[in-house]
């Protein structure tokens, strides 16, 4: 009794101090809070209620129900098309740009002297992004006298007319994105690192091959990195809108059109606010349903060490 | 002595096939370089890397040509754009990290999980609604589209980075402090930023570099050349010429990319590590 009632007066007021500093605790969030509410939250939802309107900046948006929808989905000749475009621009670029990454780190993940300097030099694409610079660069090379033109004639090859047709124009895109897989690489390499080399001993110690550790050991276990790099790329490729901008401009005859180029010129081209949102609000719905779906299949190949952790 | 020789050529072969993949990643890097110094006639139809005759003049013409405005001008805008982007970035997802990290209080998971579900909150999803607010606020054509953001920790990226960092961090240092009568403010300048540096300095670079190359946001926010960045100077000076003179494209774009290649090598082991320990998306 006597102590427990010794050990209550000691722990009060410590009780109570932690107490009144963790509520200070929204003191320092409420940044973000006021942020959130207002610049991600609001615009959110503000979104989906324009996408009902007929807002063009000029008028007071009057609510006209799923008309933009509607149109979008059966009187518009380029929504199919760039959703197409899209889709496609993000099955090329994702699954590639993460191979190569994966297929480097795995390469580069050995005792080789000068790593540090290999990592910085093979990064090094990584830095430009989306930049303009960089698409301008990718836009002279690929022309029907550039560079790599030049090199294929060097080499006896046939010319290609890279930016030109509608087959090609896609794919010379995709490859300005796949080319800057450094980061991800780099991310892979760390998580290489990270596998714990007595699963590897206890291996070999079994007599298992060298392919049987990279498919049982090696890639299990960086499952969980590939995993967040797939969704993180796949959410900025469904969204692309530099490259495709600046390179080609959606052409030739719309064939690098993405989503995203499309609700730019909608909504700040032809300040079709409302018509632009609900194409926003495609890509978002079109954004979740990958999201979930790559959610969905990782009980199946992504390997969690501590279940829940997150 | 068999094997051994083996090894040698197995070694020989990594090597090479690492110069191969290198020079053919940076292959473009470089004939940029060299292409800034070149004619028309000598960048189409030709696979010579080096230039006839090295000459600034594709330099000296394109820093001043773009309509009265030099780039000068632009660098300067992207600067007064990109340094205090990232400064309030860095500040206000600090303090919010803290918060995060280090108190207990009502619906904190909650609210942090809303945090982590805006991280793959599509930016073309909420851009419409941005653009009428600020509109409305008379902020189009200024820089406060990108500061306000900054400044309210809307760069869930950063706010996600430094909790994890923060939580590497032992709580008994913020304990100890408070016990001597360190107000919990102080306790976060004084004690956990010196020690969250090199991720307060990482978060700064990523955000430098993505608002620095970032197009879409001034491309929609800022719409008088006086106030143009970079990257949409680019653009202007591209289009503003009836005849491109693509080495003097060549010449502004590397002039660009010039400040990032170089904190980049200033500054690598953060960029590398930045991404290795958060999974940041280059």
């Amino acid at each position: 009794m006597t102590a427990s009632v010794s050990g209550k007066k000691k722990a009060s007021p410590q009780v109570a101090f932690w107490k009144i500093r963790d509520n200070h605790g929204y003191l320092y969030i409420l940044p973000w809070l006021i942020g959130f509410a207002v610049l991600q939250f609001y615009p959110f939802i503000a979104s989906l209620f324009y996408s009902f309107t007929d807002y063009t900046v000029t008028n007071t948006p009057s609510f006209i129900g799923l008309e933009n929808y509607i149109k979008l989905f059966t009187t518009d000749p380029e929504f199919w098309n760039s959703l197409k475009v899209t889709l496609l621009y993000t099955i090329y670029t994702v699954p590639c740009k993460l191979a190569v990454a994966l297929f480097v780190a795995v390469f580069l993940n050995r005792s080789i002297v000068g790593i540090n300097l290999i990592r910085t030099l093979y990064y090094i694409p990584s830095l430009f992004g989306g930049s303009v610079a960089i698409s301008l660069l990718w836009r002279v090379m690929f022309m029907d006298e550039g560079i790599i033109n030049s090199l294929l004639g060097t080499f006896g090859l046939p010319m290609v007319q890279w930016l030109g047709s509608t087959s090609t124009a896609l794919p010379t895109i995709c490859m300005l994105e796949i080319w800057q897989f450094g980061s991800s690489m780099v991310m892979f390499l760390a998580a290489l690192k990270q596998v714990p080399q007595s699963l590897y001993e206890a291996a070999a110690i079994d007599g298992a091959s060298k392919a049987a550790c990279f498919f049982k050991i090696t890639i299990p276990s960086i499952t969980p990195i590939i995993f967040f790099t797939t969704i993180m790329q796949t959410i900025s490729a469904l969204q692309n809108f530099t490259s495709a901008f600046v390179i080609t401009n959606g052409g030739p005859l719309k064939s690098t059109y993405v989503l995203g180029l499309k609700l730019y010129r909608d909504g700040f081209g032809f300040f079709k606010m409302g018509y632009a949102s609900a194409t926003s609000w495609v890509i978002f719905v079109l954004i979740m349903a990958v999201t979930l779906l790559l959610f969905r299949s990782s009980s199946a190949w992504v390997y969690y060490e501590d279940e829940g952790q997150f | 002595m068999i094997s051994r020789g083996r090894k040698i050529t197995n070694k020989v072969f990594q090597y090479l096939i690492i110069a191969i993949v290198g020079v053919m990643l940076l292959y473009p890097i470089i004939w940029m370089f060299f292409a800034t110094f070149k004619t028309n006639k000598e960048i189409f139809g030709s696979v010579a890397l080096l230039p006839q005759i090295f000459s600034l003049d594709n330099y000296i013409s394109g820093w001043t040509s773009s309509g009265g405005m030099s780039y000068t001008d632009f660098f300067r805008n992207t600067f007064i754009l990109t340094i205090p982007n990232t400064l309030l970035t860095v500040c206000s997802s600090s303090i919010v990290a803290y918060g995060f990290a280090r108190f207990r209080f009502k619906f904190k998971s909650t609210l942090f999980g809303l945090l982590i579900a805006t991280l793959m909150l599509p930016s073309s999803v909420i851009i419409i609604p941005r653009y009428i607010l600020f509109n409305s606020f008379g902020w189009v054509n200024t820089y406060l589209p990108f500061y306000v953001p900054s400044a309210l920790a809307c760069h869930p990226f950063f706010v996600f980075m430094l909790v994890q960092f923060l939580r590497g961090i032992p709580k008994e240092l913020d304990e100890s402090a408070s016990m001597d009568g360190c107000g919990s403010f102080r306790t976060f300048v004084q004690i956990l930023v010196p020690l969250m540096k090199p991720a307060l300095f990482s978060a700064g670079l990523f955000q430098f570099l993505w608002t620095y190359n970032d197009y879409f946001g001034p491309l929609i926010f800022v719409n008088s050349v006086k106030k143009y960045p970079i990257s949409l100077a680019l653009r202007l000076s591209l289009d503003s010429e009836s005849v491109v003179i693509w080495g003097k494209i060549m010449a502004l774009a590397f002039i660009a990319v010039l400040p990032v290649m170089i904190l980049f090598f200033l500054a690598q082991k953060y960029f590398v590590e930045g991404i290795a320990t958060t999974g940041l998306k280059g």
